[in-house]
């Protein structure tokens, strides 16, 4: 379906939807120091995934986004969930999280912490609940 | 985390390999890689032979949830290494006959063996753990991988039922061992298995000691299939054979029996212990090999003596209990009680497991299990035929076989109970060996009929839907090893005394086994002309008069009423309650939101001003606020705004853009307050909402106004009135009650000590409470497959018109 009427919206959308995907990762990275995580960062990917589905039409950006989200949810559970299992390996309890100040190339002294990968989970939890929840009932028309 | 603990955890791990397996090397049957692993695990475990042999023990923990006392501590010692090396090597052999047994072309493999591993990991756990939070962690993952084994094949209705059967029953009883554990805790105050039985006799004297036992042993009962619990172990026949061999009866339904030995050094000193267990075991030892005789289906019989065998294996444990009375150990002749128990476990593992193994494959060759269509495949499969023979002798307690030893011992087990002159068995004690040889002699009988009435007599092609012929060497490796072992351990019973049973006899009886010292275990064939010997021989000859006879009295069974059976009891309570909870349910849910928004409104105000009036809790205080601005103002007028024009609006469409202004607007709100993560929280979820909203907007009803009638009106008002002044209140209540410090101080004094980082929020979400996040989104999860299953489940059934 591509309604002319729709031209300007489709067009700047295709541009904001690249802004509103890096504003989120960054938000997703920034969750430790500054405003942001997650949660946030995951909905806010939804929101520009959404904002596409606005745009044009479901048919079309699951062409452009070939991705099962359930298995999206899958994947962030079993990270988080393996992140505070993984505590376990080194003899301290479930969710112990570790964290501490690394050297690496080109970033520089970095703060690595493990609550960042929990966070990855629950970032690709919250994407893949809310498009599979739009996009199901979406589709259902 | 050790080795022993990795051991435990392996098979989980390996179950999440499987599936790459299956798809990325599908020319290879996926069992070939999943049989490493039992293996492994096998070889391992026998390294702890020498540490048990002297009654030692190898303990390696880790901290699970210190808070509660919760720890992993994973424990070798007689019992656990008896039933780990039964795991793992059955484990291995079936494995390796499943491979030859399921299809690769048709079946779904990384299915099975998925569910296989996690049985196995979750059954390690079982019998390795010392506290009883683990055990019963991993005891319940036993049932749900049972669950998902005996549906395997669930588009057969049968399939279904039983595994859901099993479920229910099994489940029931393990939430009633959970709280006979927490009730031992609450006693003892541990969870740790080994320090309640230190203070065993502390615990014996305690009220709560009797209801700890009887919800225990529910548990037990429930698992190890005991009357009147056994009713799901038939139907759990369903399930593929090799799960049979392994599951339901080598390993699984012995977890009841592990956890009565485990715990016996507890419970054993109360009479109500002995009879009980004792009681209960030798009945149901009578009830399951009497109800065997009547099946027809080669797997319903093994399933009813697998039952049977099983009440042996406890009755024993319970006259093992009378030894806890007696002081010295050297004439104590009670242990023998608890010493056969452990001999006759493992010989029940060997033939029961071949037995399986060999129906099997009769089930694969010629497509049917019902002796009355089989008949004479002695000539056509010779190899299946002789190892059939040695696992019903064995069965039947005949000599030379491992069953014979065991037998003469349970029956040395139950005579002795008529020496013992406590619990009242001058009078009762009678029952148990008249009962025992009772039971015998169908056991006898059945296993006749297994043999004989399979591979002799008449062979009728015409029934079967294959011609039948010999299994592929590869399926009959398997029984082979298992009936190898019932002959080597017949023979040569003492290979296993010092080295399995004497260990295993140890643990389950701690108090008389004093340490440094071991039992004297000594199994021999001859014991001269004893009672036992004529109790046997009585069998043989009664057993083969009967058997000879068997279609004259097997019209027998018939008089008992068809429709008064534990089973119709099942049945008909499953499906009154399932009626009644509808019937229930549908009084209140009538489909629509708007009522149950009204259900979920009015009792938020009645139990929030009812605790606001019963606390006093309503005060005002004025003190410590800040001045409300220009922008303040703006923002409150806005929001009233857009909450009118929902009230007023004519169409659906305006009252979701009404209702997003709201929402953004309260987002403005979160800005001006300094939150912004609570701000950019609102901010999205708005916007996806109310894209949410639009996509769902041509499945919503038409707005219709002018039909909703007066009383619905004003009955919507008092409740958005009351939900509008309560919490009115409460936030006045709040702002004006000051009782303790804030808990946020904790967070800012920690937050960047403790968790190294600086946004407070999201430390508490990922960090502080991270417990909490991983539920949400595993709630989020669930939510969303509900969904996605709902919808796409009803546009199915539309387009089949399926009535399912």
């Amino acid at each position: 379906m591509n309604n002319p009427n729709n031209v300007i919206f489709q067009t700047a959308s295709k541009v904001i939807f690249f802004i509103i995907i890096l504003f989120s990762i960054h938000l997703f990275f920034a969750g430790h120091y500054y405003p942001g995580g997650g949660f946030i960062g995951g909905l806010m990917t939804s929101g520009a995934i959404v904002l596409l589905l606005l745009a044009f039409d479901i048919q079309t950006v699951a062409k452009g986004f070939p991705v099962d989200y359930k298995i999206v949810v899958g994947l962030g559970l079993l990270i988080a969930i393996a992140t505070a299992a993984g505590a376990m390996l080194f003899n301290v309890p479930f969710f112990t999280h570790a964290f501490g100040d690394v050297y690496l190339p080109i970033l520089g002294e970095t703060g690595l912490h493990t609550a960042m990968l929990f966070d990855l989970g629950v970032y690709l939890v919250v994407v893949g609940v809310t498009m599979t929840i739009i996009q199901t009932i979406g589709e259902s028309e | 985390m050790s080795l022993l603990h990795l051991a435990i955890f392996s098979p989980f791990l390996m179950a999440i390999l499987v599936p790459l397996f299956y798809k990325g090397l599908r020319k290879i049957h996926t069992g070939w890689f999943v049989l490493i692993l039992p293996i492994v695990l096998f070889v391992y475990f026998l390294q702890f032979l020498p540490v048990t042999r002297d009654n030692g023990v190898f303990q390696r923990s880790f901290d699970w949830i210190p808070s509660l006392g919760i720890s992993f501590t994973a424990y070798v010692d007689g019992l656990s290494l008896l039933f780990a090396l039964l795991i793992t090597g059955i484990g291995a052999l079936v494995v390796l006959y499943s491979i030859f047994y399921l299809s690769k072309e048709r079946e779904s493999l990384h299915n099975f063996y998925v569910y296989l591993l996690m049985f196995m990991g979750a059954m390690l756990g079982v019998v390795l753990s010392d506290n009883l939070i683990t055990l019963y962690m991993f005891w319940e993952l036993t049932s749900i991988s049972s669950f998902l084994l005996i549906a395997y094949w669930y588009d057969r209705d049968r399939s279904r039922y039983g595994a859901l059967k099993s479920m229910l029953i099994t489940v029931f009883g393990g939430l009633a061992m959970l709280g006979g554990f927490l009730l031992l805790s609450i006693m003892g105050d541990t969870f740790s298995v080994r320090e309640l039985i230190a203070q065993a006799d502390v615990l014996n004297n305690h009220p709560l000691f009797l209801f700890a036992m009887i919800l225990i042993l529910l548990g037990a009962f429930t698992k190890s299939a005991q009357f009147p619990f056994y009713i799901w172990l038939p139907d759990a026949m369903e399930a593929p054979t090799p799960v049979s061999a392994y599951l339901h009866s080598a390993t699984m339904v012995k977890a009841g029996i592990y956890l009565v030995a485990r715990l016996s050094a507890i419970f054993a000193f109360s009479e109500y212990w002995f009879w009980l267990v004792g009681g209960i075991g030798i009945f149901t030892l009578f009830w399951g090999s009497f109800n065997a005789v009547k099946q027809t289906d080669l797997k319903g019989i093994l399933a009813f003596s697998t039952v049977s065998q099983l009440g042996l294996i406890m009755s024993l444990l319970g006259a093992g209990a009378i030894a806890l009375h007696f002081e010295a150990l050297d004439d104590n002749i009670y242990t023998a009680a608890t010493i056969a128990a452990v001999f006759h476990l493992i010989n029940h593992a060997t033939f029961k497991g071949s037995l399986f193994m060999v129906v099997g494959i009769v089930d694969h060759e010629t497509g049917t299990r019902d002796i009355r269509r089989l008949g004479g495949l002695m000539s056509f499969m010779p190899i299946t035929f002789t190892i059939a023979i040695i696992g019903a002798f064995s069965m039947a307690g005949l000599p030379p076989f491992n069953g014979f030893l065991s037998k003469e011992m349970f029956f040395t087990g139950m005579l002795q109970l008529l020496s013992a002159d406590i619990f009242n068995l001058e009078t009762w004690g009678l029952l148990f060996p008249v009962l025992a040889w009772v039971g015998s002699v169908f056991t006898f009988i059945y296993s006749m009929i297994l043999v004989f009435k399979t591979f002799t007599g008449k062979y009728q092609p015409e029934k079967l839907e294959r011609k039948p012929h010999e299994a592929p060497f590869g399926m009959l490796i398997s029984p082979i090893v298992l009936a190898a072992l019932v002959v080597l351990f017949g023979l040569f019973p003492n290979l296993l005394s010092y080295s399995l049973i004497q260990p295993a006899a140890a643990a389950i009886m701690p108090s008389i086994v004093p340490a440094g010292e071991v039992l004297d275990v000594h199994v021999s064939h001859w014991h001269g002309f004893s009672t036992e010997l004529f109790m046997t021989i009585g069998v043989v000859v009664l057993g083969i008069l009967m058997y000879l006879t068997l279609n004259k009295w097997i019209r027998l069974y018939s008089i008992f009423p068809g429709k008064v059976t534990l089973n119709t009891l099942y049945d008909t309570g499953l499906y009154a309650s399932e009626r009644g909870s509808y019937n229930v349910t549908k009084a209140y849910m009538n489909g629509s939101i708007r009522t149950y928004l009204i259900y979920i409104f009015v009792f938020f105000i009645g139990i929030l001003g009812f605790t606001l009036w019963n606390k006093d809790a309503f005060t005002v205080s004025t003190d410590n606020l800040a001045p409300i601005g220009v922008y303040e103002m703006v923002l409150s007028a806005v929001i009233i705004a857009g909450t009118m024009a929902i009230l007023a609006a004519k169409s659906r469409l305006t009252s979701i853009i009404a209702l997003g202004a709201v929402g953004y607007t309260v987002s403005l709100f979160f800005v001006i307050f300094r939150a912004p993560d609570l701000a950019l929280t609102q901010l999205v979820i708005e916007t996806v909402s109310v894209a949410l909203f639009l996509l769902c907007f041509y499945h919503l009803p038409q707005l219709n106004r002018d039909q909703e009638g007066r009383r619905f009106k004003l009955g919507n008002l008092a409740v958005a009135l009351g939900v509008g002044t309560i919490v009115t209140l409460m936030a006045l209540s709040a702002h004006s009650t000051k009782r303790f410090e804030s808990i946020s101080e904790y967070y800012i004094a920690n937050t960047y000590e403790e968790a190294a980082g600086k946004n407070m929020v999201n430390v508490i979400l990922v960090d502080f409470r991270g417990f909490d996040t991983l539920f949400e989104i595993s709630v989020l999860a669930i939510a969303a497959l509900g969904i996605f299953g709902m919808i796409k489940l009803r546009l199915s059934k539309k387009g089949e018109g399926a009535d399912e």
